[in-house]
């Protein structure tokens, strides 16, 4: 699959990926400003620079599809549709958030778009998604599971055991391993013997390759080969998307473990300037386009703030729900 | 000497197994519905650890009943993300001691998506473990652990102690939109009882009253409940007559049910298989202290396991384990301090 041509991208199909992006940059902007004045608490894990990955990878996945994802979320879950007021007040902890203030950054979920959320132990949602999957496969239903997980994960046992079981299984599975080359300030090399990640994935029998991450296109046609693949009943599939984020691991993270210099190398490349500057290129967009789509996605997020500003705290009585269901599936 | 097997081998003497019971509860279950599927290690071809499931591989085929490699995470993750997709997952750990090695998955994900999610989403799995001590299988095959987990919100913890409960309580567990881990002492399997047809309203909410009594209450469950019965046959003789509570299920836990004995008898006494420090038996001490110690005519009492891992010499072990004489002993310890009341 590394060997995929480069999609050819239409101004229309271009414009929407950029959206997506600039949507995704102008939320993390604003949370980190929002960090500062207080008003988001907890951990909060930036995705800028990632944003290629997220967007690229939901052109491939339909509704039917399951996705689970990390603590670095706010991407994921905006590129899968839900709505920036959902996501916003979850960071506020208010009662319109999507867990209805009890999850936070890190706990992101929604079952009406298969949105499995918002796993915080790391390499802890890749079981989860091999009984997803499982689950699809025993339904003979054409659904497909997408894992989402750090470079961190590969360390820990549950990714192995995942992936040992996924390929034994024959699961309709997709994972996707975000390599940003720091496990928070733990760089690869510094904790893995073998640091090409998509060879260990081929030790389990799985069909891998790497991608550009920086590249939404790349990152799509990746997917979309992938996807199709796995819904052809071949098996399971191993993309990792190599990728680099701007901002510290959290909000705590003076990233004393790595030269500015490697990051403004990335930024360099990064996922919307490369598409900006394609599309401009290609005579496919004028910056008139790109400040509408930024001024659009500014406003997006301003309402989702004005949203959580306005909404109410869940009330103290409700401490102890969510427990035990209150419904069944 | 095995006191569960003698225990109830005195009073029944024929009828099924505990395994020939948890065995036709998982038939049952997977005939009734088609989500159901029982997942674990050696579940399939080698028939069970415990030989609970032999022949249902014959009867269902390899996609129900599922073998499964040594990853207790990955497949009990899986249990969780099968449920999370509309299955009704049996999980089955071969014992409680690898349940550990599944320890996040059970609870940062099973116990806690509900809540994480403010109620979007609901595990409906059940994990299968054996657990307790008595075999000489040494620290790392012997424990008692369903204490620790019955301290986790988000968890039912049940724990079947004769064949009725191993028969009808899966179906219950099932029927339960939340994780359910099932705790079965790897000291019943053996144990025979007549099995009643079609019980009526089996449930993972209530405790029983195994044995009543006057003198003393007697709180237990799973394993240790046979050696309580012993004992009360014991007592008996010397004219303490000892009610026996089986608690059933371990989170959440009936008050009531051990409240309503407390304020009537007065003395209680409680026995658990796992370690005193921070134990189950510790939680309902406090919880009579806190709304029945008025009632009280003796302080509570516990018979735990002693504060070592496990031996494995068989003096040691016995020792170090809840039996019918240390339960004997305390139980005439707190009559005795309450007489003349």
């Amino acid at each position: 699959m590394n060997a995929v041509a480069p999609a050819e991208v239409t101004r229309e199909h271009g414009l929407l990926l950029l959206r997506e992006m600039l949507r995704i940059r102008c939320f993390e902007d604003r949370c980190a400003q929002l960090y500062g004045e207080s008003k988001i608490r907890g951990f909060l894990h930036l995705y800028n620079g990632e944003e290629a990955v997220a967007v690229g990878a939901m052109q491939g996945l339909g509704a039917e599809d399951a996705i689970v994802s990390t603590y670095r979320e706010h991407g994921h879950a905006i590129a899968r549709g839900l709505t920036m007021n959902a996501i916003m007040a979850e960071l506020y902890g208010k009662q319109t958030g999507s867990s209805r203030g009890r999850g936070g950054s890190m706990h992101i979920f929604d079952s009406s778009k298969r949105f499995y959320g918002g796993n915080a132990i790391v390499g802890g949602g890749l079981p989860v998604s091999i009984g997803l999957a499982l689950a699809q496969k025993l339904q003979q239903r054409p659904a497909i599971t997408a894992c989402f997980f750090g470079e961190g994960a590969v360390a820990e046992g549950e990714f192995h055991e995942s992936l040992n079981l996924a390929a034994l299984w024959h699961l309709p599975v997709l994972f996707l391993c975000e390599n940003n080359f720091y496990a928070m300030g733990t760089a690869l090399a510094r904790s893995e013997s073998e640091i090409d990640i998509a060879a260990k994935a081929r030790s389990y029998r799985l069909e891998a390759a790497a991608i550009d991450g920086m590249d939404v296109c790349a990152v799509e046609t990746a997917v979309r080969a992938a996807t199709e693949r796995i819904r052809r009943g071949e098996g399971p599939v191993f993309l990792e998307m190599r990728t680099f984020r701007f901002r510290a691991h959290s909000m705590f993270d003076a990233q004393l473990y790595r030269e500015k210099a490697e990051t403004e190398a990335w930024q360099k490349r990064g996922p919307i300037i490369s598409l900006t500057t394609r599309l401009k290129t290609a005579g496919l967009m004028s910056e008139a386009d790109y400040q509408r789509l930024e001024r659009e996605a500014r406003t997006e997020v301003e309402e989702s703030v004005a949203f959580a500003e306005r909404s109410d705290w869940e009330p103290l009585s409700d401490l102890e729900r969510f427990v035990f269901a209150e419904r069944t599936q | 000497m095995n006191a569960a097997a003698s225990a109830s081998a005195s009073v029944v003497p024929s009828g099924i197994t505990y395994r020939e019971a948890a065995h036709e509860a998982i038939r049952a279950a997977l005939r009734a519905d088609e989500r159901v599927f029982l997942m674990g290690e050696d579940v399939g071809q080698y028939g069970g650890c415990y030989a609970v499931s032999k022949g249902l591989l014959d009867e269902f085929g390899p996609e129900r009943i599922r073998d499964t490699p040594l990853s207790e995470s990955a497949f009990v993750g899986a249990g969780i993300g099968a449920a999370l997709g509309g299955m009704r997952p049996v999980v089955e750990i071969m014992t409680v001691n690898f349940s550990l090695l599944a320890l996040d998955q059970i609870l940062n994900n099973a116990a806690t998506l509900c809540h994480m999610s403010g109620g979007q989403l609901n595990v409906p799995l059940v994990i299968r473990m054996a657990t307790g001590a008595g075999r000489q299988l040494a620290a790392q095959h012997s424990h008692s652990l369903e204490g620790w987990y019955a301290h986790i919100p988000g968890l039912r913890i049940v724990a079947p102690a004769t064949v009725d409960d191993a028969r009808w309580m899966l179906a219950a567990a099932l029927a339960c939109p939340d994780p359910v881990l099932l705790f079965e002492h790897i000291f019943l399997y053996n144990m025979q009882g007549q099995l009643t047809a079609a019980v009526e309203g089996v449930n993972i909410d209530h405790a029983a009253i195994r044995r009543p009594g006057r003198d003393v209450v007697l709180i237990t469950y799973g394993g240790s409940l046979h050696k309580c019965l012993t004992a009360a046959e014991q007592l008996a003789t010397e004219g303490i007559e000892a009610e026996v509570i089986d608690l059933r299920t371990l989170r959440p836990l009936d008050d009531e049910t051990i409240m309503r004995s407390v304020r009537r008898i007065r003395r209680a006494v409680i026995v658990d298989e796992g370690w005193r420090s921070g134990s189950l038996a510790a939680e309902i001490t406090t919880r009579i202290v806190e709304q029945a110690f008025y009632d009280l005519d003796a302080p509570v009492s516990r018979v735990c396991s002693a504060e070592v891992p496990v031996p494995y010499a068989p003096h040691l072990e016995e020792a170090a384990l809840p039996n019918p004489a240390r339960i004997i002993d305390t139980v005439r310890n707190v009559v005795a301090q309450s007489e003349g009341k």
